[in-house]
């Protein structure tokens, strides 16, 4: 568990140089930054059609100071399969080299891993690729201007969901569960040490891992680029975004989200959804919908982690 | 591949190769488009900005959740301990500002600060 | 564990395989590093060969990925490829139309991987026999295509492909083709030739730096595949892979002459491969299984007293323009028999189309006679190429044409149930 006082020491390091066309207060890249001060210059990423692929520069210059690829829409999970093994047959030839080291990153939005891209994923994980999946939430397609994914959650308004999206956010870290896969873990940018903690340990499992990131998108959600780091710790403390890690099958909440357990420590609902433009479509009825779901899915967590303390003796 | 053999020069490693690519034609090309990692790829995004971000150096009790938060990373701790940020780069989001847990961060108007 | 049987040869030996097993036998012989396997009809035996020789130790370090679709196949050879290693991987029909997308982004790429491609027809409806058009849909992609008539020319011209792919004038992805079932599924004598001649016509195995125009390596830190503005390169990007692909014809001949000084066994000159052709009337331009059995039809057609020949086209992208103008100035009429549709093109006929361009700005060539025949598998006898060849005969000398011709091709074999 790093505290702020050691990653000022050992961090200093910038991986995602400046100067790159985010927008100003962009969540990806406050995810990527810290993503990249746990896994270190060994890393090789490879990213689909997404925002990242776009703010990275263009050519011939580039924002990443490490190996870089760009990738087809619905590749992302194989991309990643293809480098690890490629590093793996590197390294039987070149034994005691970098090779045995690196490790590959997929960073993939949410259009990419949800919808167009969990084919791949899915396959990825059920044959264990050594690889870690990096999922960055801004809960729409922000790269192609606004459009829904099947990561939007009920009520947003997009350009492609006009009276607010009808259908609910999917819920990937789930699935990703189901396939039993080592480790998944969900974080969030406004816990950028939490992040950096979950890498670190993701970058010392080997096999299929998926790190879940909240990333808040100042143009897509509707709010000023000053509020990206509040916002999304409102996510985190209504309760909305569950920080949790699940390694080998065990459920373990994260220290932000742990007291949430408890109904009457989580801030109402209403607190985050006001804050941005894309919900101002919400009626009293979807407020009332949304808040009773949230508690519901808590209610299942609950139900999880004593269920689990059951098969776990 | 091409006639010139110049694109060949950016296969060395980060110290020797050109920080900068030029090549005047096709035939100069590298067969595939390479890019090289480098500060302000997409220009001097300073110029973003409408709102600077001025740290209270007197008052900042160095406590580093401004270098945390920013999402370009251009607060750069100095060695006495104390924050600077890169005006050259920084988009002015206003996220350090609005984190400072002291306050002690201000976003004042571009068009308001004389330069000197 | 399975048991060595006499299967597993490192050392030379002719054994009686069928085609798919050939191309499997050749990856293991190109010591590929990566092989990325999903299985589709008729390829599947490749990938299965290839998983016993994985799964038995008997190619140390090479990694077998056993994906979920023909997308994720390709794109995890891609990124394989990018980062310093010998990749290989089969597919058909369906499967090669699935993974569409990254066949550019490969060829965008530059990056020397070889696939085999056992052919078959495009479905709806399903149709998985011996049909070119899967392969030659692709034609654009920026990818080589041979074609191989012979089960021994699958293994053989596998090995070419890496030496020709991974030469650092050309470095651009090849598919070796060959017919659905007719040479994928039938067995033959093949020469497994011993592994250390093959090490010595082969270029050794990437080093640790990579190809010398894509690595991903930590020390020299790169991004590839980034956006380019319409005033940037883009356009002479594009225009490179075209010119290293024309250039690549002169390896390719190189490439066949190497080989047949090493193992002995001649292909024409790599490009195409002549027949018979001198002193002919007439003459056939013919590609995949089918030329094997035309070689037969002229042998019997010139006993007979026909001056009759054929041309083998072993290559269609890069498509020979200079070899299909000197053999098209031997005679005064050239049959051109597709096994593959091009609909709405000229000829409907995707060779017949190119040999036509490739003609026109030439003086004093050969009338063509496009022809299709033996889609989805249709079978074409012997005795059906002995009439095809009689055919163009009469052309020649009467001006008579076949019937069955639809806009100025001849689609020979056409069903008629009485």
């Amino acid at each position: 568990m790093v505290k702020l006082k050691e990653a000022l020491e050992s961090c200093q390091e910038e991986f995602f140089l400046p100067g790159n066309s985010c927008c100003a207060g962009c969540g990806l890249e406050i995810a990527l930054r810290w993503a990249m001060k746990a896994l270190g210059p060994n890393t090789a990423l490879v990213t689909p059609a997404s925002c990242l692929n776009v703010v990275v520069g263009l050519w011939p210059k580039a924002a990443p100071n490490f190996p870089f690829t760009n990738m087809a829409f619905a590749a992302a999970a194989a991309a990643a399969t293809g480098m690890s093994a490629a590093f793996k047959a590197k390294d039987y030839r070149f034994p005691g080299k970098v090779w045995g080291e690196m490790t590959t990153l997929a960073f993939a939005g949410d259009g990419g891993t949800t919808d167009i891209g969990i084919q791949g994923l899915s396959g990825a994980a059920e044959r264990n690729s050594d690889f870690i999946y990096c999922c960055y939430d801004n809960e729409a397609y922000m790269n192609t201007g606004i459009q829904r994914s099947s990561s939007t959650p009920h009520g947003a308004v997009t350009t492609t969901t006009t009276l607010g999206k009808e259908r609910y956010k999917k819920n990937l870290p789930a699935i990703m569960a189901a396939h039993e896969i080592p480790y998944v873990a969900t974080c969030c940018v406004s816990e950028p040490l939490d992040l950096y903690d979950k890498f670190k340990k993701a970058k010392s499992i080997k096999g299929c891992r998926y790190i879940h990131i909240l990333s808040p998108c100042p143009p897509g959600w509707g709010y000023q680029s000053e509020s990206t780091i509040e916002l999304a710790r409102l996510a985190v403390k209504t309760g909305s975004w569950i920080l949790y890690e699940i390694e080998n099958g065990i459920m373990k909440l994260s220290k932000k989200s742990q007291p949430l357990l408890d109904p009457s420590k989580r801030t109402p609902l209403v607190e985050y959804l006001s804050n941005q433009k894309r919900f101002s479509k919400l009626s009293e009825k979807d407020l009332i919908e949304l808040q009773e779901r949230l508690d519901r899915n808590w209610e299942r967590i609950v139900a999880e982690l004593s269920c689990q303390e059951g098969y776990q003796k | 591949m091409s006639e010139s053999e110049k694109w060949k020069k950016i296969n060395k490693s980060k110290e020797e190769r050109p920080k900068v690519q030029e090549y005047k034609n096709w035939k100069e090309l590298p067969p595939i488009p390479i890019s090289l990692p480098i500060d302000g790829n997409m220009g001097t995004t300073g110029d973003w900005r409408t709102f600077r971000p001025i740290i209270d150096q007197k008052n900042c009790n160095k406590c580093g959740f401004c270098w945390m938060y920013c999402p370009e990373g251009v607060i750069e701790k100095k060695e006495d301990g104390h924050f600077e940020i890169d005006l050259l780069y920084c988009k002015g989001c206003g996220i350090c500002a609005k984190e400072c847990p002291t306050k002690n961060i201000e976003m004042v108007r571009e068009s308001d600060i004389k330069d000197g | 564990m399975v048991e060595a049987t006499n299967d597993f040869v490192q050392e030379k030996e002719t054994i009686v395989i069928k085609g798919n097993i050939s191309a499997a036998y050749a990856a293991k012989s190109a010591r590929v590093q990566v092989i990325s396997a999903y299985p589709i009809t008729p390829q599947t035996t490749v990938v299965e060969k290839l998983s016993e020789f994985v799964d038995n130790g008997l190619m140390p370090g090479t990694q077998y990925i056993k994906v979920e679709s023909e997308h994720s196949v390709m794109a995890s050879v891609i990124t394989a490829s990018m980062a310093g290693t010998r990749t290989f991987t089969a597919t058909a029909g369906q499967g090669l139309f699935y993974m569409f997308e990254m066949l550019h982004w490969a060829s965008g790429s530059r990056l020397p991987i070889v696939t085999t491609i056992a052919s078959r027809g495009a479905a709806p409806p399903w149709n998985i026999w011996a049909d070119f058009t899967d392969v030659i849909s692709c034609r654009d992609t920026g990818w080589m295509t041979a074609f191989c008539a012979t089960h021994q020319e699958i293994y053989d011209e596998v090995l070419m492909s890496y030496k020709l792919c991974e030469d650092y004038e050309v470095l651009l992805p090849k598919f070796v083709a060959y017919g659905g079932f007719i040479l994928s599924h039938t067995s033959k004598p093949v020469i497994i030739e011993d592994q250390d001649l093959v090490d010595s016509f082969l270029p050794p195995l990437p080093d640790e730096k990579g190809w010398p125009h894509m690595w991903i390596d930590p020390e020299r830190p790169l991004m590839f595949g980034n956006l380019i503005m319409p005033s940037g390169f883009y356009y002479e990007f594009r225009m490179k892979i075209h010119d290293a692909m024309v250039r690549a014809k002169e390896k390719i001949k190189s490439v066949a002459k190497d080989f047949e000084k090493i193992f002995g066994r001649n292909y024409g000159n790599g490009l195409i491969q002549e027949y018979k052709m001198d002193g002919a009337d007439i003459g056939m331009v013919i590609y995949g299984d089918l030329a094997l059995q035309m070689e037969q039809a002229v042998d019997d057609l010139r006993e007979e007293g026909y001056k009759v020949g054929m041309v083998k086209l072993r290559h269609f992208r890069p498509f020979p323009v200079e070899d299909i103008i000197e053999i098209a100035k031997k005679v005064p009429l050239l049959g051109v028999v597709d096994r593959a549709t091009a609909f709405g093109s000229p000829t409907g006929g995707p060779v017949s189309c190119e040999v036509k361009t490739a003609l026109h700005d030439a003086k004093g060539t050969a009338r063509i006679l496009p022809m299709i025949n033996g889609l989805g598998g249709r079978e074409v006898t012997l005795e059906q190429q002995k009439i095809q060849l009689k055919m163009l005969i009469k052309l020649n000398e009467t001006g008579e044409l076949p019937k069955d011709m639809l806009y100025g091709t001849f689609w020979d074999g056409l069903l008629e149930v009485k």
